[in-house]
């Protein structure tokens, strides 16, 4: 019987690299899209530059991840 | 079309309701805890899972070359064992539906083929050293693996996101999830359609209907597609309850990191060429993403059924599939007719024991269990 032992240990790593950091990229565009929320309830033409910025960029980040997904699920892609 | 006997017919018909079963089995996977956070509408969820499932199944061209990947002596395999493999298989899913267990699909086709192949054509048919690599070690790994990692996603998205408002972060990772859920569905439409496409197009290659390396007939495709498809936009309600309500009060932060997790498990399993079980690694995400919040409870008691029953799925549709082997070997067609006769028998009393306790879009998260017993009237004070 063979097990594979390092094509294991590398599908953990990735797995875990990959969840972790989608997750906390995205966290961080609602954190963004919070803060952006916020000074909108505080004064009715209010913004939050920075806010606003993170959040596209997190959000920006996540799609392209999605997109990487859509392109290792289509076979016709490779 | 001469070349499709009765037994080739009944083959691919018993195929197809196996493929409609995965659909509705595994609509949970995809869509359970975005259904939970009230991400999406039950109705809704399910559509698209459907959908995206029948799209999945036209994607993808790799139709799987083995019926079993090596678990089996592909050679030793006849369309009766394939049958017989295929009831032990339905009759396994349904049970578990009934139950609102999710126990994997793959598991239970592989059971019932191996437990048909053991019987039909003998033991050396089996390969045990694959079974071990196969299906032991990623079903023992994966799900722990989906679970670290959500477990981890979720501690911090609820660290990042403490000091944010909490309408903002519900909202945002409502959305998230749509995009994972639907990520999710589509990789099982490209993965799970092709295990049926594969079993019927090798019955039509083995009765000579077909050119040996054929690849699937359009039908084929489409029949097996539509099938996956109308299970999963059916929907395994019960399933469905268990995993979104049973296992953990899930949080939209946490739906979003079990199905990231989820999917990314599944993908880069299958970019090395793990074969698992959708069903496991969703499960196993879900209740890391239940340990990963504080004060989240995880019904463990649910929790450990649903494992006895993904310890007990192989051999128990195996012992389904021997059984069945058995009696179409010697039974012949006549046999074959018994056993499908009696495997429709099963399932309809399956389906008319769920109506007792029905588990619908319009209930699903009223509670957090599915019992087959009838609910206790609720409708007290109408004696007048």
């Amino acid at each position: 019987m063979h097990v594979d032992w390092t094509a294991l240990g590398e599908v953990t790593a990735v797995s875990i690299a990959v969840t972790v950091g989608v997750v906390v990229v995205f966290a961080l565009g609602v954190l963004g899209v919070s803060q952006v929320e916020a000074a909108r309830e505080k004064d009715a033409g209010g913004t939050h530059t920075l806010g606003f910025a993170q959040a596209g960029l997190c959000f920006l980040a996540c799609a392209a991840i999605v997109a990487h997904g859509i392109y290792l699920i289509v076979p016709q892609f490779h | 079309m001469d070349h499709i006997t009765f037994l080739v017919a009944v083959v691919i018909v018993t195929a197809l309701a196996f493929d409609f079963t995965n659909g509705f089995h595994d609509t949970a996977n995809a869509m359970a805890t975005s259904i939970a956070t009230g991400a999406l509408k039950p109705r809704t969820a399910v559509l698209i899972s459907g959908v995206l499932n029948i799209g999945g199944a036209f994607l993808s061209t790799e139709v799987a070359k083995t019926i079993s990947g090596g678990i089996v002596d592909d050679t030793l395999v006849t369309p009766g064992m394939i049958f017989a493999g295929l009831v032990g298989a339905i009759l396994w899913n349904l049970l578990t539906w009934l139950l609102g267990l999710p126990s994997s699909s793959s598991h239970a086709l592989f059971g019932g083929l191996i437990g048909a192949v053991w019987v039909g054509a003998g033991e050396h048919g089996v390969h045990v050293d694959k079974v071990v690599e196969k299906v032991l070690i990623p079903a023992v790994a994966s799900p722990i693996v989906a679970g670290v990692a959500a477990l981890l996603a979720t501690y911090l998205a609820y660290k990042i996101t403490a000091r944010a408002r909490q309408d903002s972060v519900t909202k945002g990772f409502r959305l998230g999830q749509i995009a994972s859920a639907s990520l999710v569905s589509l990789a099982h439409g490209t993965n799970d359609a092709q295990k049926t496409m594969g079993v019927i197009t090798l019955t039509l290659i083995s009765a000579g209907a077909l050119g040996h390396d054929a690849g699937p007939p359009v039908w084929v495709i489409a029949s097996a597609g539509l099938a996956i498809g109308l299970g999963t936009y059916l929907g395994g309600w019960r399933i469905i309850r268990t995993m979104g309500k049973g296992l953990t009060d899930i949080q939209s932060p946490q739906g979003f990191a079990a199905e990231a997790a989820a999917t990314t498990v599944i993908l880069t399993s299958a970019h090395l060429g793990f074969a698992l079980s959708t069903t496991q690694v969703c499960s196993g995400g879900i209740l890391g993403a239940g340990l990963g919040r504080r004060l989240a409870e995880v019904r463990w008691g649910t929790a450990g059924r649903m494992v006895i029953a993904w310890l007990v799925t192989l051999p128990a549709a195996a012992l389904v599939g021997g059984v069945s082997a058995s009696v179409v070997k010697h039974g012949g067609t006549f046999g074959t007719v018994v056993i499908a006769l009696c495997a429709a028998a099963v399932a309809a009393f399956i389906v008319l024991a769920s109506r007792r306790n029905p588990v619908r879009a319009d209930n699903v998260n009223d509670a957090h269990e599915v019992t087959v017993r009838a609910a206790a009237p609720t409708t007290v004070g109408t004696v007048a």
